[in-house]
């Protein structure tokens, strides 16, 4: 209990300054010395969430406007049991989940299959480098008009979409990530008895792993954001989509509670791809 | 492939080695280089940097093809790098996403050879090289002695017939160095393997020789080549006093100053 609640006090930043912090004479710039000021987010939490409950009781705002967070909250738990045209909450978020899985996946195993093959030949490298090099550039949202012409505003497009977002960011990266093996490495795993096949698979693509995984952290967020855009513009169901039609008719308050959602899943992501990192590349960065 | 009882030997012969820069200019790396190895020999190669010991090593590791020259080891032709000749790099050669004991068993995982006997040769070296109590380490979770003691026994752990080693103690602190060298004196009693060591540090290369070659730069030439008997006393006298010994000092202060002045001629001719 007691270690618990010290545990708690040290993750809040309240913990007493250790004795070597103390010691140091110069803290303006060094990086180790600044905390991570949790108790200030903690504060600035605290001041937000209660400014907006005064605003709120107030009536500075009217509620059209800038609804309670009471009111959110509601709308919170509606929409997860009865739905929103058609669809729970749970609902809207598997279809846009289901978009941004089979678009990144895709994205993914193409990028780094082409990546790969980039690195390793130069003929390779040479034939797609231009392709790459000029549609990269390109912010995803600016297919949209193109892709509706193509392929209408059903989960294709947006799939397509995703994928176009994630193959350009994980051929750059695998590409990358198999150039960056040392060539003592090649040559000691050929002079340990390896082949060819050995030491593509063991060594280079191993190698690569660190590199493809900040790729697909990367692609993630990307994707997420590309889609809820792409559910705005073009799209039935979503909650990109759930959020835009709620404000054609001045829902605000499920157009704020829509947006809080989209940006914890988003934080929510970002969470899991650093835990599968953590567990299926631990020695990334150490050498 | 070397069976642990046939005879191993390395005949260098009239080798050269031009590269060819991108500006236009040859460099004459290596230029008729001859010696002959033998099961017992551990060969020093000492010299300025940039006269060519890298480039040595790796054509005998079959990395590099040489202009001109062969060389042989047990009678047949070097042309890619191979098993038989095991490779210790200055640093950055392990791999990190594996443990001591997947490093060490590397090469026989490759090669095919069954579970158990790759199990029991790599503890084996392993206990030879006081790393037992960190078959499960992580490689970045040692210090840099303790990494090349693992980029040995990988190397053994695939019976060579030579080792090849590259500076394999530049990395080090200076004490730390000191108990390596100790170290691969007793590796190379105990497994009777011919080894090929380049190193900037006369004292180190005295120390351990039975052959030191002194090499000049450009062309990359053995200068002189001595005979040397130092490592065969390394392990039984106290190395501190050994290197401190008269006929050492002796031998270290000539190859030194031989070094020195083909370092000033360079300089002379670049200025
Ligand atoms: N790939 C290369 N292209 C051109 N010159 C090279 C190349 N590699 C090495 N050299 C030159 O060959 C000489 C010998 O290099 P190296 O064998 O690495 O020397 P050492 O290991 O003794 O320091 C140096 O002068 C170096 O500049
Ligand atoms: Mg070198």
């Amino acid at each position: 209990m007691e270690a618990a609640l010290t545990k708690f006090k040290n993750f809040l930043g309240f913990a007493a300054e250790d004795d070597f912090e103390k010691k140091k004479t110069v803290k303006f710039g060094d990086p180790s010395a600044a905390g991570q000021g949790r108790k200030w987010s903690v504060l600035s939490l605290i001041i937000i969430l209660t400014a907006w409950v005064v605003l709120c009781e107030l009536e500075i705002v009217p509620p059209l406007f800038w609804p309670s967070p009471l009111a959110v909250l509601e709308k919170f738990w509606t929409i997860a049991t009865e739905g929103y045209r058609g669809h729970t909450l749970l609902g809207h978020f598997l279809i846009s989940l289901y978009r941004v899985m089979a678009g990144f996946l895709l994205g993914t195993i193409c990028g780094v299959l082409l990546g790969i093959a980039m690195g390793l030949s130069s003929v390779v490298r040479g034939l797609f480098d231009p392709i790459i090099e000029l549609y990269r550039p390109v912010p995803p949202l600016a297919y949209i008009p193109i892709i509706i012409i193509w392929m209408g505003i059903g989960d294709g497009g947006k799939i397509m979409l995703l994928f176009l977002a994630t193959f350009a960011i994980m051929v750059i990266n695998a590409r990358s990530g198999v150039k960056s093996v040392s060539v003592e490495k090649i040559h000691a795993a050929y002079s340990l008895g390896a082949n060819r096949w050995q030491v593509l698979r063991h060594v280079i693509l191993v190698n690569a792993l660190p590199e493809i995984f900040t790729g697909m952290r990367v692609s993630m967020g990307v994707c997420w954001a590309t889609l809820v855009a792409a559910e705005m513009v073009a799209a039935t169901a979503g909650l990109g989509w759930m959020v835009l039609n709620a404000a054609r008719y001045l829902r605000t308050d499920i157009v704020i509670m829509g947006v809080i959602v989209m940006g914890i899943v988003g934080y929510g992501f970002d969470m899991i791809m650093r835990l599968l990192e953590d567990k299926l590349i631990p020695w990334k960065g150490k050498t | 492939m070397s069976t642990p009882n046939s005879h191993s030997e390395l005949r260098v012969e009239n080798l050269c080695m031009t590269y060819h820069t991108e500006d236009g200019q040859d460099v004459h790396a290596l230029e008729d280089i001859n010696f002959n190895m033998d099961e017992g020999n551990l060969v020093v190669v000492v010299g300025p940097s940039g006269c060519g010991k890298t480039t040595l090593l790796s054509t005998i590791a079959g990395f590099l093809a040489p202009t001109s020259g062969r060389i042989l080891l047990n009678g047949e032709e070097i042309e890619k790098p191979g098993a038989e000749r095991g490779v210790v790099f200055q640093k950055g050669a392990l791999f990190e996403w594996l443990t001591v004991y997947e490093n060490s068993v590397f090469g026989l995982k490759m090669r095919g050879v069954d579970e158990a006997k790759r199990h029991e040769r790599v503890m084996n070296y392993l206990d030879l090289v006081g790393l037992t109590d960190f078959v499960d380490t992580p490689i970045y979770n040692l210090s840099g002695g303790m990494q090349q003691r693992v980029a040995i026994v990988r190397c053994l752990a695939n019976n060579p017939s030579i080792l090849l080693m590259d500076e394999p103690l530049g990395a080090l602190d200076a004490l730390t160095r000191e108990k390596m060298q100790t170290l691969i004196l007793k590796i190379w009693k105990e497994t009777g393997k011919m080894v090929f060591f380049i190193t900037h540090s006369v004292e180190e290369a005295i120390y351990l020789a039975t052959d030191l070659f002194v090499m000049s730069a450009r062309p990359g030439k053995i200068m002189k080549r001595y005979k040397l008997d130092f490592c065969h006393k390394g392990l039984e006298k106290d190395p501190r006093e050994l290197k401190s010994d008269p006929e050492f000092i002796k031998i270290r202060e000539e190859v030194l100053s031989l070094i020195w002045s083909m370092e000033e001629e360079t300089a002379a001719h670049a200025g």
